[in-house]
């Protein structure tokens, strides 16, 4: 680790003001970012905590009967206060292990947009929107590729709104070392149409597997993506597993994914 | 009723409320006064030639004390192996240097370049990030059959090549067992991969080096199984500092698993820079160091072929394995595929011709050494890999033909040189049928079948060779050691004992255990007995703790040690109570004179040697100290039979193990509840090898399991509740306690008997995959299914169904 200033302001405005520092960095849970620091992989000037900012944590339900979670809840705060939505808390429960949930916060998670998190598939499979201290990007936007987003220089999440799906689940193949999903699947059932997110396959991150979306739309059941074939195409291949077998997975899951909602 | 205190108690390991607690003194809690810090520079790449270091600008930065380079150690000498095998034509191996700091070259990734020195471990790492390398990049050999090709690449090019040794066992079986396989019923071939491994001890390598100017005198604290050996060969090999002049401790030391045996260039180099910088010197490895400079296990790449007759008698057994030094030779490496490995190739059976021919390869990696079992799990594996594999081919069931072929007399002696003393193969089967309930796996295969699930049986025996070893005999097969051990028992004047022992316990439960002996042996309370142990200043010249020989050897010689005491004890008693020593009676802490009423308390005695006012002084010293070296004059055999059922997911090729059972032969037993604890260690360590654990390297000589992102290590929720059982005890029959050893059974019976389980499912559920290389991960399990390679390009070995082992090493590599 290099040293660095940390500053822990008490108000999103003056975290905005504290990254205006050139090489300043937000700090989330650090669940990422300490480590990071450790191995001398990163050399930000100053790390702007945001875990002081009280109102950017916690979780609500909005007019729209979204569910508002603030970017500084942690995994832990969403298992105990989301149970608006079970597959939600489901996926926040088995994230890491009990001293990761109590740290990590899912403005961290998706911020970071690591193509094995899991929130990157809930978002995107429940249509989520991500708003920051100036905007709201919806999630399909916001995702743009490994650890890539739609984040400015600064920008800060504030809120993640999740629509809540009638029917959904997600299921973790865990990767057999770090347990990250090795595949991840969220499937999410609304009045309008399914929506199917797939996490820790590609190369390119998060995606959507539109054709398993279409097919369950009609039907949802696991028999309906019986005659798919998810594409092995820019899936990631590693120690781990090839891009065959990913391509597998997610076929898999998805069928499984479906059986548990349905 | 079970005893509730000395020899067969389980009495609760005292060492734990410390270890427990935070209270206690690990290498790393100890600070020297005034001590500085080293930071290594490492390198990253495999293989390159060093043309230059540039180290002026590091030099004058903040805080630095010294940097050190390769040229610094031109005048110290290199790191010793501690073995050197001869080859089948009877030449002596090839043995490259192996300085403390690199020198010309590097030769894998994490090989030390420099060494900084500074107040500060930041300012050391500043620094080093301030030097300036010149590499010029070598191609890198990882693949062992590449290696040793014509033309390959040198990992050291002062060697005629990168074949460390050809060794042939036995040379004059060769023709003999030729000619058997060629004349068989029947012959059933497996080639297959035992994976390298990393130890991951739960605490990382630390050394701390300190010179006093007072007096010249060295000491090192280190994370040690063996601070004795490591005093001798650092100092008379490495240092040139007598070993009066130099104290090694290694004091609470967080498992070691036998990366902790060697001796390590940091160690090396802690020690000399005390004197050369006038400071003491602390080092501290990081994880990430620890994956790539800590010993590692394992990387055998073997052909295996059995030679049965038409009534199934097996008739002889041929082995040809590769296996991998690593980029130079580490303590005991040579050792670990010959002698660990060769002479363990009978298993429990009786085969009457076996040859075994290993080739040993330099290969730009970590070096290779022992890691829990070494040798003795890869002989196993593949023993129990084969068996199993030739009962399916001749549809008989696998425990029959097992218990067909039996050793079932003792002593017997196997066509690989060594005499099994005792034991009782068929006990061991017959209780873990019994615990394992191997007659209920058919309705849990149904159940299993009703949740989609595939359930596999996997059965295999096991035999080792513990108790570490006949000085003698070791000698004649190359070491450059003795291997007994040793115990000074001091008897205090008020009647406490200290036992001070050449052993090293690093998690095995020394400290309670040892106690439990002696106070049996005299009859007292076990909180009476203390050892003391890690410390060459205040412990005899021991051999420490490796290859489960502590209490077969390091307590065989505790027990010696206290027989002495016992004996004087008898007759300070007789001239107290005026009688003939023959005649002293000592129980429950009591001496007392046959056939009469008198008696006198262990204490009385005690005090009477220290205060010696009533003593036979004209024909014995005062005093109660003693001190025994006990050199053992057979191995032991540990033996068991282990049984896992495993369910396999059909559509993702996901492993759970269900079921685990191990029944042991381990002779008598002191401890219990440790015993059953090391097997439960061992067999998640088994089934760490057999479904997570891969250390893979790329083709250019990259780890790619660098970290516990990637490298898999067993947790909890990866093992099932294990059923242990070693009520089956044929006694050791020539040391004094009868024990044979239990550290290692676990991690080399339950490797084959997870292989054995996946294979059996698969094979249930229509799939004729007949191999698959560890780790079994879900991906490889999928690919071996459905005939698909595992991985394309990838650092990993396939996985198949059958075929060749053929261009693949044990760096993982593709």
């Amino acid at each position: 680790m290099y040293s660095f200033e940390l500053v822990r302001p008490k108000s999103l405005a003056e975290a905005l003001s504290a990254l205006k520092e050139e090489d300043a960095q937000a700090l989330g849970g650090g669940q990422t970012l300490i480590p990071t620091l450790k191995q001398r992989l990163a050399q930000p000037s100053k790390l702007v905590s945001l875990s002081a900012i009280d109102e950017i944590k916690g979780v609500c339900v909005d007019d729209d009967g979204r569910l508002c979670i603030g970017g500084g809840t942690t995994h832990g705060e969403i298992v105990a206060s989301a149970g608006d939505y079970p597959a939600l808390v489901s996926l926040a429960s088995r994230i890491g292990d009990p001293a990761v949930r109590n740290r990590g916060t899912i403005g961290g998670s998706i911020a970071n947009n690591d193509p094995s998190a899991c929130y990157p598939a809930a978002c995107l499979a429940s249509n989520a929107t991500i708003c920051t201290d100036h905007r709201e990007i919806p999630a399909d936007e916001f995702f743009q590729g490994m650890f890539m987003t739609a984040l400015e220089e600064g920008e800060i999440v504030t809120e993640v709104r999740f629509p809540v799906p009638q029917k959904a689940n997600y299921q973790k193949f865990a990767q057999p070392a770090s347990r990250f999903p090795l595949v991840g699947v969220f499937v999410a059932r609304f009045s309008d149409g399914v929506r199917v997110a797939i996490t820790g396959a590609s190369e390119g991150g998060v995606f959507r597997w539109t054709e398993a979306e279409e097919a369950l739309s009609d039907n949802f059941s696991p028999e309906a993506i019986e005659g798919l074939t998810a594409s092995a195409d820019g899936l990631i291949t590693d120690l781990h597993g090839s891009a065959a077998y990913r391509a597998h997975l997610i076929k898999v899951l998805t069928g499984r994914a479906v059986k548990a909602a349905a | 009723m079970p005893k509730d205190t000395g020899i067969g108690a389980s009495s609760k390991r005292r060492e734990d409320v410390r270890f427990l607690t935070g209270d206690g003194n690990y290498t790393d809690d100890i600070n020297v006064h005034g001590q500085a810090y080293v930071h290594f520079l490492r390198s990253d790449v495999a293989h390159a030639k060093i043309n230059g270091i540039d180290t002026s600008a590091a030099e004058g930065m903040p805080g630095v004390i010294r940097i050190f380079t390769g040229k610094d150690f031109e005048a110290v000498g290199g790191l010793p192996c501690g073995w050197q095998v001869t080859d089948r034509h009877g030449q002596p191996m090839q043995e490259p240097k192996h300085p403390v700091l690199a020198h010309g070259k590097v030769r894998h990734v994490g090989d030390p370049i420099c060494a900084v020195v500074a107040e500060t471990l930041a300012q050391a790492r500043d620094a080093a990030e301030a030097i300036e390398l010149d590499l010029e990049i070598l191609p890198a050999v990882i693949n062992m059959k590449e290696a040793v090709k014509d033309g390959a690449p040198k990992v050291h090019d002062d060697l005629t090549s990168n074949l460390c040794y050809d060794w042939g066992f036995v040379e004059e079986n060769r023709a003999a067992v030729d000619e058997a396989i060629s004349k068989a019923a029947h012959v059933t071939t497996l080639e297959l991969v035992n994976n390298r491994l990393i130890a991951n001890p739960m605490e990382p390598r630390v050394a701390v080096g300190q010179w006093e100017k007072g007096t010249g005198d060295y000491t090192l604290y280190t994370t040690s199984q063996n601070p004795h050996v490591i005093r001798l060969l650092m100092g008379a090999f490495v240092l040139g500092i007598p070993e009066h002049k130099l104290r090694v401790v290694a004091p609470d030391v967080g498992g070691g698993f036998g990366s902790k045996i060697f001796h390590y260039a940091e160690e090396a180099f802690c020690t000399w820079a005390a004197k050369e910088c006038r400071r003491p010197v602390k080092w501290t490895s990081t994880r990430s160091e620890a994956f790539m400079t800590d010993a590692h296990g394992r990387d055998h790449v073997t052909r295996i072929e059995l030679a049965l007759d038409a009534d199934h008698n097996f008739t002889a057994l041929r082995t040809e394995t590769y296996a991998n030094m690593g980029a130079y030779l580490s303590t005991f490496a040579p050792s670990v595929p010959t002698w660990l490995h060769g002479t363990l190739m009978a298993g429990n059976y009786k085969t009457p011709l076996i040859y075994v021919n290993v080739k040993a390869v330099f290969t730009n990696t970590v070096p290779v050494d022992a890691y829990r079992g070494a040798g003795r799990p890869e002989a196993t594996f593949q023993l129990e890999r084969v068996i199993d594999k030739a009962a399916r081919e001749l549809g008989v069931d696998p425990i029959e033909l097992r218990r067909k072929n039996f050793v079932t007399e003792f002593p017997y002696a196997t066509p690989v040189a060594v005499e099994y003393d005792t034991g009782d193969y068929n006990a061991t089967m017959d209780k873990l049928i019994e615990i394992a309930d191997i007659a209920g796996f058919e309705a849990r295969a149904e159940e299993s079948k009703k949740k989609g699930l595939w359930r596999g049986l996997g059965v295999n025996s096991y035999i080792e060779a513990c108790g570490i070893a006949p000085s003698n005999l070791v000698g004649q097969l190359g070491a450059r050691a003795g291997l007994y051990e040793s115990a000074t028992v001091r008897v205090n004047a008020t009647g406490g004992l200290v036992v001070m022992t050449g052993s090293h316990s690093h998690g095995q439960g020394h400290e309670t255990a040892f106690p439990q002996v002696v106070a049996d042996m005299i009859g007292i309370p076990e909180d009476m007995v203390e050892v003391v142990h890690g410390d060459t200043a205040n412990t005899p010249m021991g051999m420490g703790t490796y290859g489960s020989r502590s209490l077969a050897v390091g307590g065989s010689a505790m027990v010696r040690a206290t027989e002495k005491i016992i004996a004087k004890a008898k007759k300070i008693a007789a001239h107290i109570m005026e009688a003939s020593d023959s005649d002293i009676e000592l129980k429950d802490g009591k001496f007392t004179v046959a056939g009469t009423d008198k008696s006198l308390a262990w204490g009385d005695v005690t005090l009477a040697a220290y205060v010696p006012h009533n003593y036979p002084l004209k024909d014995m010293e005062p005093g109660l100290e003693e001190t025994a070296f006990y050199d053992p004059n057979n191995f032991t055999y540990p033996a068991g039979a282990y049984a896992c059922e495993v369910e396999v997911d059909p559509e993702t090729g996901k492993v759970t193990v269900a079921r685990f059972a191990a029944a042991d032969d381990f002779g008598n037993i002191i401890n219990p509840m440790i015993v059953d604890g090391q097997v439960h260690g061992g067999i998640a360590q088994g089934i760490g090898q057999a479904l997570l654990e891969n250390c893979a390297y790329d083709e250019a000589g990259q780890l790619i399991s660098a970290s516990y992102m990637d490298y898999a290590m067993p947790r909890a929720d990866d093992v099932p509740f294990y059923s242990v059982d070693h009520s089956c005890q044929t006694p050791c029959t020539h040391n004094p306690l009868g024990v044979k050893g239990c550290g290692e059974a676990g991690a080399i019976g339950s490797p084959p008997a997870v292989v054995n389980a996946v294979i059996d499912a698969l094979q249930r559920g229509g799939k004729n995959v007949t191999h698959i290389d560890m780790p079994l991960s879900p991906a490889r399990v999928w690919a071996a299914m459905n005939g698909a390679t595992a991985n394309e390009g990838a650092a990993q070995p396939a996985a198949r169904d059958s075929g060749s082992a053929e261009g693949r090493s044990l760096g993982g590599q593709v």
